[in-house]
């Protein structure tokens, strides 16, 4: 307990002790989001992520998005654990023969409205993936997709701004 | 050990062994060919005198060429840091061969892949369910790893049987392939009696990609690419792995530098996945202060990668004969000063948790792998040597590591207390060999050597990465561009491991326990 009494006032708030040009990018596209949030779903907007295939760098660079360097959830964004509290799915990957059911039958359990976010590279078309015998067409020809987040894998901050200019242009 | 000497071991236990062919084209590789007769006799004799588990046992289609299947076991000698390969001809007419499964476990899963991806039969395997291309979609009698496969035709579907505990009071608990967090897809299939678990069957194979398909008659240039989207947190292991076969197979003999520094982000690999596995396990008990603290420290290790290589997961940090970067005198400082405050906040990330009592209630005796069952499995890395089987690749092909006085010390409990003291523990021997590796850093500016890939030739690659050995075998074809790519992660190895450490506790535990393991998913799956 005495360490963690320690570390938690020696570390402070270590979210805004981070390099500037980061900080200032994270920050601006932080507080416009949450505020676009408010407007489209209320107090926040709950992801889901579905991992299709990935190679699994995706998935940590989205985790990373959630540590407390970047922490995505001051803004009102969070993960969930199932697709009956979500607005939006995260698809990341391509998509594998054996997920093509389990990614139809997460988005159909989604209540509306809805939307689906496709994350990193493979996710657009399959990426280096998309001339296998095992790889299904792209996310978008199986859902509509909202919104791509490009980036093999994209960074925590390329996350939190992608999120932000494509809120931005939806309620234009 | 020369092949007269493997030989003339096996004789000891075979009397009438003979080889059809024998030949070691690299000091650390010796090939065996020999009958179909005598395959299973041969590796079970192997296994025996190394006890080394079936490292790889994989098939080639050579029917345009020899018109034969090629079946390859590879198996480790410890002691003199070489791997054995035997091969035998399969003819094509009839492809079978007497199955290793009986006699050798770690051959299990190899046989099954062998079967559905070749249609080739390991006569005598109890189970041939299929793996990774699985029956709900895909239809009977396609092999995509034969040469002549093209695209898939239409047939009957069938459908997965999962193992059945019967009694009263027996429920089962189905979970996956989607998960309730950010992770890879699999099915976990539970049967309990009461709270602990009396089954815990997997069913993996949700992230199969073909990767395999997509080496063939790529160039080693374009095929890097391709191994580093693999497994993404492992995405420099699987490089290094690729282009130390890549480099066999060219003749290229790499300078001393590219050997410093592939240690260099091998080692800053395995350091930002220990501690995320450290945090992960904290995670699953939830223990959530010094879980954001571990996520802190990965963090500074992932804009340290950047800082040095321009990227976080070191993907396009390597080449075939060398790497694309190398690091100047500002580097070795920047690298210096962030391994100091990282080891800190390291020290300080271990007290807290050695300091909570129950936390350590939680993970002691939780999980346990015994060594007995870790052996008999053929389980491999961080993993058997957190129950005490000192197996290291680091250790068994020593190269820099001799010098830099690398130190293996085996856990004993195998238990998640024992796998996570000893990520304690590797994580602060990585830092000592990074600052032991920087500091040799030196010699010419120049970073890579280059020559073309030879044609019909082929090579094994391997690396110890963050999770156990990483082996890769590549064989060009006669223009050079790769024939056959098989990868082996130590995941498809542990995942078995995995299913015996969590019988008798109960479910709430399995996360912790599943964390403790951290396996890949799209590395078992490919």
């Amino acid at each position: 307990m005495i360490y963690i009494l320690k570390n938690r006032i020696l570390k402070g708030i270590v979210t805004r002790n981070i390099d500037p040009f980061l900080a200032r990018k994270t920050e601006i596209a932080g507080r416009e989001l949450k505020s676009l949030i408010r407007k489209n779903f209320g107090r926040s907007l709950d992801l889901r992520e579905v991992d299709t295939g990935s190679c699994g760098a995706c998935e940590s660079e989205i985790i990373s998005a959630n540590n407390p360097f970047y922490d995505l959830q001051r803004f009102g964004v969070n993960f969930v654990a199932s697709p009956r509290h979500a607005d939006a799915l995260l698809v990341t990957g391509p998509v594998a023969k054996n997920m093509f059911l389990a990614l139809q039958k997460t988005y159909q359990a989604m209540p509306e409205p809805k939307f689906v976010i496709t994350c990193g590279d493979c996710a657009l078309d399959g990426g280096l993936f998309k001339d296998s015998y095992y790889v299904c067409q792209a996310v978008k020809d199986i859902l509509p997709v909202a919104l791509h987040i490009p980036g093999c894998p994209p960074k925590p901050a390329v996350i939190i701004q992608q999120l932000l200019a494509f809120l931005k242009q939806k309620q234009v | 050990m020369d092949g007269a000497e493997v030989i003339s071991l096996i004789k000891k236990s075979l009397p009438d062994f003979s080889a059809l062919l024998v030949s070691q084209d690299y000091r650390d590789e010796i090939y065996l060919k020999v009958s179909p007769q005598v395959f299973q006799a041969t590796a079970l004799a192997l296994h025996k005198i190394l006890s080394s588990p079936v490292m790889m046992l994989f098939a080639l289609d050579e029917r345009n060429s020899a018109g034969v299947f090629v079946i390859n076991a590879v198996f480790v000698n410890s002691k003199e840091g070489q791997w054995i390969i035997v091969s035998m001809d399969l003819s094509q007419e009839n492809p079978v061969f007497d199955s290793l499964a009986k006699s050798i476990h770690s051959a299990s899963l190899f046989e099954r892949e062998i079967w559905e991806m070749f249609g080739i039969t390991p006569q005598g395997n109890p189970d041939l369910r299929r793996l990774n291309l699985h029956d709900e979609v895909w239809p009977k009698g396609n092999f995509p790893l034969r040469k002549d496969f093209k695209t898939m035709m239409p047939g009957d579907l069938g459908e997965y049987k999962f193992n059945r505990v019967e009694g009263g009071g027996v429920f089962e608990i189905p979970v996956g392939p989607v998960h309730a967090g950010i992770i890879g897809p699999g099915h976990f299939h539970f049967s309990v009696a009461g709270e602990p678990i009396v089954n815990l069957e997997l069913r993996l194979g949700f992230t199969h990609r073909g990767v395999e398909k997509l080496f063939e008659g790529k160039s080693f240039f374009d095929a890097l690419r391709l191994v580093e989207c693999i497994s993404g947190e492992t995405a420099f292991a699987y490089s290094v792995a690729f282009a130390t076969a890549a480099e066999k197979i060219s003749g290229i003999v790499t300078l001393e530098k590219t050997a410093y520094l592939r240690g260099i982000f091998l080692e800053l690999e395995r350091m930002y996945n220990h501690v995320n596995d450290i945090g992960g396990i904290a995670l699953d008990v939830g223990f959530s202060f010094p879980a954001a603290y571990a996520a802190l420290i990965k963090e500074a290790i992932l804009q340290l990668n950047e800082r040095l290589t321009g990227n976080r997961y070191l993907k396009k940090v390597n080449l075939i004969g060398g790497l694309a970067l190398d690091l100047d005198e500002s580097k070795k400082c920047v690298l210096f000063d962030a391994l100091k405050k990282i080891k800190n906040d390291f020290n300080e990330l271990v007290k807290m948790l050695d300091s909570s009592v129950s936390f350590m209630d939680r993970v002691d005796t939780t999980g346990v792998l015994i060594k007995k069952t870790a052996q008999d499995l053929g389980i491999v890395g961080l993993v058997a040597r957190a129950s005490g089987i000192p197996t290291d690749l680091r250790k068994y092909f020593p190269g820099i590591y001799q010098e830099a006085k690398f130190k293996m010390i085996p856990a004993e409990g195998g238990d998640v207390l024992s796998r996570l003291r000893l990520r304690f523990f590797e994580f602060m021997e990585s830092c000592r060999l990074i600052e032991e590796f920087t500091v040799k850093l030196g010699g010419s500016a120049e970073t890579k050597v280059s020559a073309p890939a030879k044609p019909e030739t082929s090579a094994l690659g391997y690396v110890e990465g963050w999770r156990g050995p990483v082996l890769c075998y590549l064989k060009t074809d006669v223009h050079g561009l790769i024939a056959r790519c098989k990868i082996v992660d130590a995941s498809s190895h542990n995942w078995q491991g995995l299913t015996y450490a969590v019988l008798g506790n109960i479910i709430p535990d399995f996360p912790v326990c599943n964390k403790s393991f951290n396996l890949s998913y799209p590395g078992n799956d490919l």
